[in-house]
């Protein structure tokens, strides 16, 4: 611990991005532009079957007719849609036995990321499916999950084996013309991950993926599917990292969650997109649709998400609560530095009878951000006894930034309860000077004060990631304060 | 050990202390006392370089060391502690993790290895047997829903903890009750040593039945108008500061 307290702090003090490399990977590239030749091309490349292309090309048609959100308080720049890479795959496609196979630069990109593909790692228990651009590369414990029947491998082999769950589930939760950036993300999706946990089984790892984002101009588009049947669990973890850019980047995900009966799936993810520089120059743009539903009675889908990085942020993880007694939660940490705007929160649609809902959102604004929870409860008129508690504190770390909440309550059945509390707070003077004098420095100090504030979100976080999130908190905001 | 020569401060424009002078030798307890307003808090605060307030003149010297250069924390690693009049809560941060932050950030300062967490949580325990302090407390957020008793007796119970040259008692007896009392002088009176030193701020002689200083100070405008041994303390709790403003008018 002492040693880990140690590197903490050095980490504190480097004070620039610390994922901000390049990596020289030769890569196999469809010219810029967006047309139904390019998805026919992505199509074909990715060999797969005729029902995917028809999704992708009715995406496309749909998006067409569509128009860029601008109800949330972001700023968004105009976003060329022609200038961008909808393809980027490494070159020599891997079959590959062993780890000594992948490229060496490829694996050093991946060991600067802490990313645990190696035997050491393997230890530590975490099943990875690592992406870099839109091909996976390499997963790892799949014959352990293969074992249990579980399916855990990357979206583009699910479609070519599992072609028959891919196009049972896929949009089924979130439609292609569900929102613009889930049509456009429908029509052009490059890879992700597919997770099926078969009836009654109880996955024995954290499922784990890591994006990242390395191609100059190559927006991408992950789509995620995670599927579990009848009384099975599982807990996926997603974590991001992106080398930094002068140009912005577009990022637009789609994750779509079922459980079936008494099914329990928690989606973690721990979000560090390259958040641009001091002056707000360059970033993510990171626009994603995430839901789940709960189809089946007593199933569950929580999410926790930490979000520290991208210039822009525009999510709303949600649950579909249409199963009876069924449980939706969302635990969420929003940190804004520098120029950074995030526009977050989540909906909850309860439709089954004695649903509940809990909602924990903690924002930290600090620098010229702006840090905004925008937050849907709808009770359907057949929800008897829905039940939703929602929990809404705002930080504010200086006085140039922004800390806004939007709930939206719509209740059409009687029996409902639902409870709002929101709070909007400043890191006290006190507080640091408190700590100061025992000894501990200003930004150690609001390091502790803002771990502190939202530890309730980081404990629904596993272990390692928990650790991992309190390390970017803190890194995220140093500087910040005096 | 602390040699304050001529200090003089002022908050918002106001000057609040008017040139203090006061020395303070290992093994000795002083403490100050004087009507609302004299100023006795606001030493306290300069002392541990609150920057609400601004000096304007004088020195303070702290065992040879510049102590108004140095920044806060600086002064608590260099053994300056300060049991606050009204410590704050810190939502979410256990008293484990703060105490561990804390000491580990003082002992890297002055060169020694951090403790690990057995050989801190041994020390947690041990002192909070000394301080004769609840076990829950240890267990909770630093200060959070702390009834005013049991954060004064928790502002001890970080004392024993960092183990300081030097603590300022900033009216830790306001507000307890008999036993709260009797448990913070044991707690300092146990932590007395010959090599250390404490500063007593308070209103009434009520706590220096329990903790018998070696010199009691008046603090009147902002100035120590009269110093002397304990027997100072029984006069002002017989007949008040009057006389004392009297004399000085």
């Amino acid at each position: 611990m002492a040693s880990e307290q140690d590197k903490l702090l050095e980490e504190v003090t480097n004070r620039e991005y610390q994922y901000g490399f390049h990596s020289d990977i030769d890569m196999d590239v469809l010219p810029k532009g967006l047309n139904e030749e390019v998805i026919r091309e992505i199509s074909r490349r990715k060999q797969e079957p005729e029902f995917m292309l028809e999704f992708r090309l009715d995406a496309y048609r749909k998006w067409l007719q569509m128009e860029s959100p601008d109800w949330a308080h972001l700023k968004i720049p105009k976003i060329d849609f022609q200038d961008i890479i909808y393809y980027a795959a490494p070159k020599k496609k891997p079959q590959l036995n062993s780890m000594d196979e992948v490229d060496p630069e490829l694996r050093a990109t991946f060991d600067k990321l802490g990313i645990p593909l190696d035997e050491q790692k393997i230890l530590a228990g975490v099943a990875v499916d690592a992406i870099i651009d839109s091909v996976s590369v390499k997963t790892t414990f799949r014959e352990t999950l293969a074992e249990k029947g579980i399916i855990f491998c990357s979206f583009s082999e699910a479609a070519r084996e599992y072609p028959d769950l891919v196009k049972k589930y896929l949009g089924t939760v979130v439609p292609s013309g569900d929102n613009f950036f889930a049509a456009l993300n429908s029509a052009v999706f490059s890879d992700g991950s597919f997770v099926f946990i078969p009836k009654g089984v109880r996955c024995p790892m954290e499922l784990s993926s890591y994006f990242r984002i390395n191609t100059m101009n190559t927006g991408q588009f992950e789509r995620t599917l995670i599927v579990a049947e009848d009384d099975s669990y599982v807990s996926y973890l997603e974590g991001c990292t992106a080398p930094m850019r002068d140009e912005n980047q577009l990022h637009a995900a789609v994750v779509e969650i079922v459980t079936l009966d008494r099914a329990e799936v928690k989606y973690s993810t721990v979000q560090n997109w390259y958040p641009g520089n001091k002056e707000g120059k360059g970033g993510i743009y990171n626009f994603v649709t995430k839901r789940g539903i709960c189809k089946g009675d007593y199933s569950k889908i929580s999410w926790t998400q930490v979000e520290t990085g991208s210039a822009i942020t525009w999510k709303y993880p949600s649950c579909v609560l249409m199963g009876n007694n069924t449980v939706g939660e969302f635990y969420s940490v929003a940190l804004t530095n520098n120029y950074q705007q995030a526009d977050t929160g989540t909906k909850m649609i309860h439709l089954g009878k004695n649903t509940r809902s809990l909602i924990v959102s903690k924002g930290i604004s600090a620098g010229k951000s702006q840090n905004s929870y925008r937050g849907l409860v709808k009770v359907s008129k057949k929800a008897d006894n829905a039940r939703n508690f929602s929990q809404c504190d705002s930080l504010l770390l200086g006085d140039k930034c922004g800390a806004h909440t939007f709930p939206y309550l719509e209740i059409n059945n009687p029996s409902a309860k639902v409870e709002h509390e929101a709070t909007t707070s400043k890191i006290g003077e006190d507080q640091i000077f408190y700590c100061n004098q025992r000894g501990i420095d200003t930004e150690d100090a609001v390091g502790l004060i803002v771990n502190g504030y939202v530890k309730e979100v980081i404990n629904q976080l596993p272990m390692e990631f928990a650790v991992e999130a309190q390390k970017l908190l803190q890194i995220s905001l140093e500087g910040s304060v005096g | 050990m602390l040699k304050i020569r001529n200090l003089h401060a002022k908050i918002e424009g106001k000057e609040i202390l008017r040139g203090i002078d006061l020395d303070v030798k290992a093994g000795e307890i002083h403490a100050i006392m004087g009507p609302n307003g004299s100023g006795k808090s606001t030493l306290a605060s300069v002392l541990a370089g609150n920057e609400a307030f601004e000096v304007v003149e004088g020195s303070v010297e702290f065992n040879g060391k510049d102590l108004l250069d140095l920044s806060p924390e600086d002064r608590a690693r260099e053994g300056f502690f300060l049991s606050f009049q009204y410590p704050v809560e810190i939502p979410g941060v256990s008293m484990t993790n703060f105490m561990r932050t804390a000491l580990n950030e003082q002992k890297k300062y002055r060169g020694e290895a951090a403790l690990s967490a057995s050989d801190f949580l041994k020390l947690m325990r041990d002192r909070k047997q000394l301080v004769d302090i609840d076990s829950d407390l240890t267990n909770r957020s630093v200060n959070e829903g702390f009834s005013g008793g049991e954060k004064k007796k928790n502002e001890i119970f970080q004392m024993a903890m960092l183990d300081p040259k030097l603590a300022i008692l900033d009216e830790t007896d306001s507000g307890l009750d008999i036993d709260a009392l009797r448990i913070v002088a044991n707690g300092v009176n146990k932590l007395r040593r010959p090599d250390n030193a404490t500063i007593l701020i308070t209103h009434y002689q009520r706590l220096l039945d329990h903790i018998v200083p070696d010199f009691v100070h008046v603090l009147y405008k902002g100035k120590i108008v009269k110093s002397a041994g304990k027997e100072l303390a029984y006069e002002l709790e017989k007949n008040g500061y009057d006389w004392i403003k009297q004399e000085m008018e």
